[in-house]
């Protein structure tokens, strides 16, 4: 076990440094001219040539990308003399368009998101969970063919659609719920939940739809194993063979799911965060696009890699307990 | 991947059976009839797209001053976005543009990028897929590293990534390869399932004695074999290559205005979401039904091709 917990430790490293190096890439090698690409669209000659002493672009690729990597381990001044700019561990660039080192811009950014992708993803194990549980039960009667007919239109749906229409039904028809604007957990945890609430169902839906097929079709697997026979042939209650056996097993497939869709959202839910207004990872990255502000939208894709990686391995630990059939 | 791309529909011909019995099945089924006429009635829209667009008489990219009201910020003149005899689907708010001509266009690009990606997904999946399952050993533990160091990247952001720092080349093109570099994985890991399976099966084995060369085992004995799951997979693979097509363009980064494509039609549309909902709603739902009747199709095609995996 714990030669496999090192193994799977030092394939994440692996990982994560062919995913900086393919960011180095996109962003060092690709452009023509990188630091223009860096300096977004209202660029100064001033800003111009302090990105280009920065960048180090006359030094050989290998030696700009070791700078890059040993950045983001244990941060690194940009340039020298009247351009230096410290930036601290890890450093993930540099925002010209903010003046400001990109961690700190995401670190701002961050609960936001979080709340936005936990708060959502709760809601959407439960909503999926239950309706792929129930439809399996009900093979191939009404409740499942209902269930498994939404899904599949709910799924269709793009975020744009169920946003506008959550935030024009809810809002402006009923007054129900606030238009979302975040407020801190720290600060008032019953305006946090109502202020993210329609973000969480449009968001919740849509992965809701995925999950509910997804364990329907794992669970009714699950159900046909010879051990969920015996345990009913036991006699024991239908409560306990359906949880203790069948769901156990049954989400391992879901889980996997789980693990990548959460590393995902917690810096990948741009549209929602556009759409909603709010002022998450994703909402600065689309802000970035626009302005074409380079190493914020770097940066924020070496976060969400990184998040999506650690999601994995975290999940891939989680096998061993969740499905004891799982040795290594 | 130089050598010429093995193509699942060419394993169709020799084995009337099984691949007649799975289009009764599918035959008897009311949504894959509607499904499949969905889908082919908008594949007809973006094919005769010039010819649709020259029948109402304005081209996506034609202003129509008249058909907005400049003293009401630019909205359509008259009801329900500006439908009339002139406009079908009423028109662009500000612009004039006419909302019919631009839908049709823009199911062009959307489905082109969406199909095209697809097909780099399936070619490049299956034949990597069926090196990696066939060839085992190191070709096996090579490409399936790269497999899973792919799926392990968060795409759609390192797409925009791609896209953002391109400038000026050719939208279309970079989409579409951009959108297949990040989905063939997916492809290859059923594949590669499929031939591990098929491997050491008598008639495989019956060739190989035989004395077939690699190449005329994998092209006549393993890849009529995983075409049918491969053919499932890849209907379930077009609703995402739509949506990721849509959210690129609607972020921004990807096909640039004035070519219209549904995803940025929709990002267009979200500003005058209160004061013309039906220049929203047009979009959204070709969207929605494009990915719907795919999402259908591909669920019975699987059902029927597949049935081990998936729904049991």
């Amino acid at each position: 076990m714990i030669l496999y917990i090192g193994r799977r430790l030092l394939a994440a490293a692996g990982v994560l440094l062919a995913i900086a190096a393919v960011t180095f890439t996109i962003f060092y090698v690709l452009p023509s001219d990188p630091a223009a690409a860096a300096c977004g669209k209202s660029c100064s000659t001033e800003r111009l040539e302090a990105i280009r002493a920065h960048m180090g672009l006359d030094r050989p690729l290998w030696q700009q990308f070791t700078d890059f990597v040993t950045g983001i381990f244990t941060g690194r001044t940009l340039g020298s003399g009247r351009y230096a700019v410290h930036c601290s561990f890890p450093c993930l660039g540099y925002s010209y368009e903010n003046s400001e080192a990109v961690w700190d811009l995401l670190t701002d950014r961050m609960p936001v998101s979080a709340s936005l992708a936990l708060g959502a993803a709760a809601l959407w194990l439960l909503l999926g969970l239950a309706a792929g549980v129930t439809a399996a039960l009900r093979k191939d009667t009404l409740t499942d063919r209902a269930l498994m007919v939404g899904a599949v239109a709910a799924a269709s749906l793009p975020v744009y659609f169920t946003s506008m229409m959550l935030i024009h039904g809810v809002v402006r028809l009923t007054g129900l719920l606030p238009y979302p604007q975040y407020v801190p957990f720290g600060e008032d945890p019953a305006h946090w939940a109502s202020n993210l609430l329609l973000p969480w169902t449009a968001l919740a839906l849509l992965y809701a739809a995925m999950y509910a097929r997804q364990s329907r079709g794992s669970m009714i697997e699950a159900m046909a194993e010879p051990y969920v026979r015996t345990a009913r042939a036991k006699g024991l209650p239908r409560r306990t063979v359906v949880v203790k056996h069948g769901l156990r097993t049954g989400m391992t497939p879901v889980l996997t799911l789980f693990g990548m869709d959460l590393g995902g959202l917690l810096a990948g839910a741009v549209i929602t965060e556009s759409l909603f207004g709010l002022p998450g990872v994703g909402r600065l990255f689309y802000g970035a696009l626009t302005t074409g502000d380079q190493p914020v939208v770097l940066g924020v894709t070496l976060l969400s890699a990184a998040f999506i990686v650690v999601a994995n391995l975290a999940v891939d630990l989680l096998y061993a307990v969740a499905d004891p059939r799982v040795r290594y | 991947m130089t050598t010429t791309a093995p193509t699942p529909a060419a394993a169709a011909a020799p084995a009337a059976g099984p691949w007649r019995l799975a289009r009764a099945e599918l035959r008897r089924r009311a949504s894959v009839k509607i499904s499949l006429a969905v889908v082919v009635l908008f594949l007809l829209m973006a094919a005769a797209a010039p010819l649709l667009s020259a029948l109402c008489g304005w081209s996506p990219e034609e202003f129509d001053k008249s058909a907005v009201d400049p003293y009401l910020g630019g909205q359509p003149v008259g009801p329900f976005g500006g439908i009339s005899a002139e406009h079908w689907l009423g028109v662009e708010p500000v612009t004039g543009r006419d909302l019919f001509a631009r839908l049709v266009h823009g199911a062009r690009v959307s489905l082109l990028i969406a199909l095209a990606a697809t097909a780099i997904v399936v070619v490049a999946g299956t034949a990597a897929g069926i090196a990696a399952g066939y060839f085992g050993g190191r070709t096996d533990a090579l490409l399936s590293r790269l497999m899973d160091l792919t799926m392990s990247f968060p795409s759609l952001i390192f797409m925009i990534a791609m896209m953002s720092v391109a400038r000026d080349v050719n939208r279309i093109l970079l989409m579409t390869a951009v959108i297949g570099l990040f989905g063939w994985p997916g492809v290859a890991r059923v594949v590669r399932g499929q031939t591990l399976s098929l491997k050491h099966r008598e008639y495989v084995d019956a060739a190989r004695v035989g004395g077939s060369g690699p190449w005329r085992i994998l092209t006549r004995a393993v890849l009529p074999g995983v075409a049918g799951p491969v053919i499932a997979c890849t209907t379930l693979l077009v609703p995402g290559m739509i949506a990721t097509e849509a959210a690129l363009s609607y972020l921004g980064v990807g096909v640039r205005p004035p070519t219209p494509s549904w995803g940025q039609m929709i990002a267009e549309s979200v500003a005058f979401y209160d004061t013309d909902p039906l220049y929203f709603a047009v979009p959204s739902t070709c969207l929605f039904l494009t990915v719907l009747a795919f999402t259908l199709l591909g669920d019975a095609l699987r059902d029927v091709l597949d049935p081990r995996s998936g729904r049991a």
